[in-house]
């Protein structure tokens, strides 16, 4: 059985025929071809489906896509805006806080709505707030170097 | 992983949602958050032929206070809206500390009270904190509404009182005298994603120097949450004197009944009831006497 949903991705209104039993990473990733939220271990374990829901981190593998009528979905492509990088992207690059790149998508998003929330974050606020995102590669130093330094950098935009 | 196919509900209204899930009984199951049920259904532990999604019934979120009921929280509030609630920091900070340990942030953000308490875990957060404040579950039924003390919720691993067609709608927590203190300790491996070994909530109150009520709620060490009524019984009225703390700590332990598991064993579990209720009530006797 199959829904036709309206759904606000990264700004934009997108109308799609959904199967009912598809989750929001499923039809990020099928549909829509916006491959940068993940699958990791597609039960809420890992957070490298993590994609904000009116600002809020969640686990798209554990959100049906015809539940998400009428919310706000940023992914990880909807997070530059205008070609410049958000000062967690940008901070990520700097300071090296990836290797192999399958839990950044997640991580920035989740450190994105930290710092939305919490400007000026120690670094418990940082780790509390990247606990839901699983890293293999790099031992998390580096990644909350570059979140403490995104949160010191002045912000003219979102 | 492709969820199994089922049927869809988006219901408006409460009578809407009761009533079908009256019609479809067994195969029908109630999705909120999702955190728990779609896990259950991608590991096949759960298949529902029909998924009654609630969400669409949107006067369930809420956290409000009246003089009459005390604190109380709409069935669809969310986790995380519990952990950063000002008044329920500020008035039952023994929820929010363990609302703050369930899961991750986004677990938080979409698993609601609700869901916690009718998932029914053995270790659900959010039971034994309810359970030590005295708390009570509204339910809606087919002809009007019943309240449950939440200490009588839970009838077994995953089970609870809810008859099919009833709906939780909201939780109940009587306000607290003053001098009162609460404290929820999750012991678990992890700081967080982590089911925990041993629960416990202690929320007391003192008179003077003596300890005027004492609420002792644990949970992961039986088949359901539990109160520890005999440990509370023996330092009710009395001071918390060191040596009466560790006698508390002690029966407490008997009272539960845990399992071994890939967490912890019963004997280990048994242990750390031990040091871990004495130390929520050190905590909650030290909230109670600067809060």
């Amino acid at each position: 059985m199959n829904k036709q949903l309206l759904l606000k991705i990264n700004g934009e209104l997108h109308s799609l025929t959904v199967d009912l039993n598809k989750t929001l990473l499923e039809v990020l990733r099928e549909d829509l071809r916006l491959t940068g939220a993940k699958p990791g271990c597609d039960f809420g374990g890992c957070g490298a489906c993590t994609v904000l829901i009116d600002g809020k981190p969640v686990y798209s593998c554990l959100v049906l896509a015809a539940d998400c009528k009428g919310r706000d979905i940023l992914t990880i492509e909807g997070l530059a805006s205008n070609g410049h990088l958000h000062p967690v992207q940008e901070a990520f690059i700097n300071h090296g806080a990836f290797q192999c790149g399958y839990c950044t998508s997640g991580m920035i998003l989740s450190a994105k709505a930290l710092l939305d929330e919490n400007p000026r974050p120690t670094e418990e606020d940082v780790r509390k707030a990247i606990a839901g995102n699983i890293c293999r590669c790099t031992g998390y130093v580096k990644i909350v170097e570059a979140v403490l330094a995104a949160s010191r950098v002045e912000k003219g935009t979102k | 992983m492709r969820l199994p196919k089922f049927e869809y509900f988006a219901p408006k209204t409460i009578d809407e949602a009761c009533s079908l899930l009256a019609q479809y009984k067994q195969q029908a199951k109630v999705v909120a958050g999702g955190t728990d049920l779609l896990v259950q259904m991608k590991s096949k532990e759960a298949l529902p032929k029909c998924l009654i999604n609630i969400r669409g019934i949107t006067d369930q979120d809420y956290i409000t206070h009246d003089g009459k009921e005390g604190l109380r929280i709409g069935a669809q509030a969310t986790i995380r809206s519990i952990e950063t609630s000002p008044l329920i920091r500020d008035k039952f900070g023994i929820l929010a500390q363990a609302a703050g340990e369930l899961g991750t942030v986004q677990v938080r953000n979409r698993g609601t009270i609700g869901g916690n308490l009718c998932n029914a875990a053995p270790s659900a957060e959010m039971a034994p904190p309810l359970i030590a404040l005295g708390a009570r579950v509204k339910i809606r039924t087919a002809n009007g509404e019943r309240v449950v003390p939440i200490e009588d919720f839970f009838t077994g691993p995953g089970q609870t009182v809810l008859k099919l067609g009833e709906l939780v709608t909201e939780i109940q927590v009587p306000d607290l005298p003053p001098r009162s203190g609460g404290t929820y300790i999750k012991h678990s491996i992890r700081r967080a994603q982590d089911l925990a070994i041993v629960g416990v909530g202690v929320v007391i109150s003192m008179d003077k120097d003596v300890l005027s009520d004492v609420r002792i709620a644990l949970g992961a060490v039986a088949p359901t949450p539990i109160k520890a009524k005999k440990a509370a019984e023996t330092l009710k009225g009395k001071k918390p004197e060191d040596d009466l703390l560790e006698k508390a700590g002690v029966i407490a332990s008997q009272e539960a009944s845990p399992i071994d598991d890939v967490r912890g064993s019963a004997e280990y579990r048994r242990k750390m009831i031990r040091v871990l209720v004495k130390r929520a009530i050190k905590q909650a006797i030290e909230q109670a006497r600067t809060g």
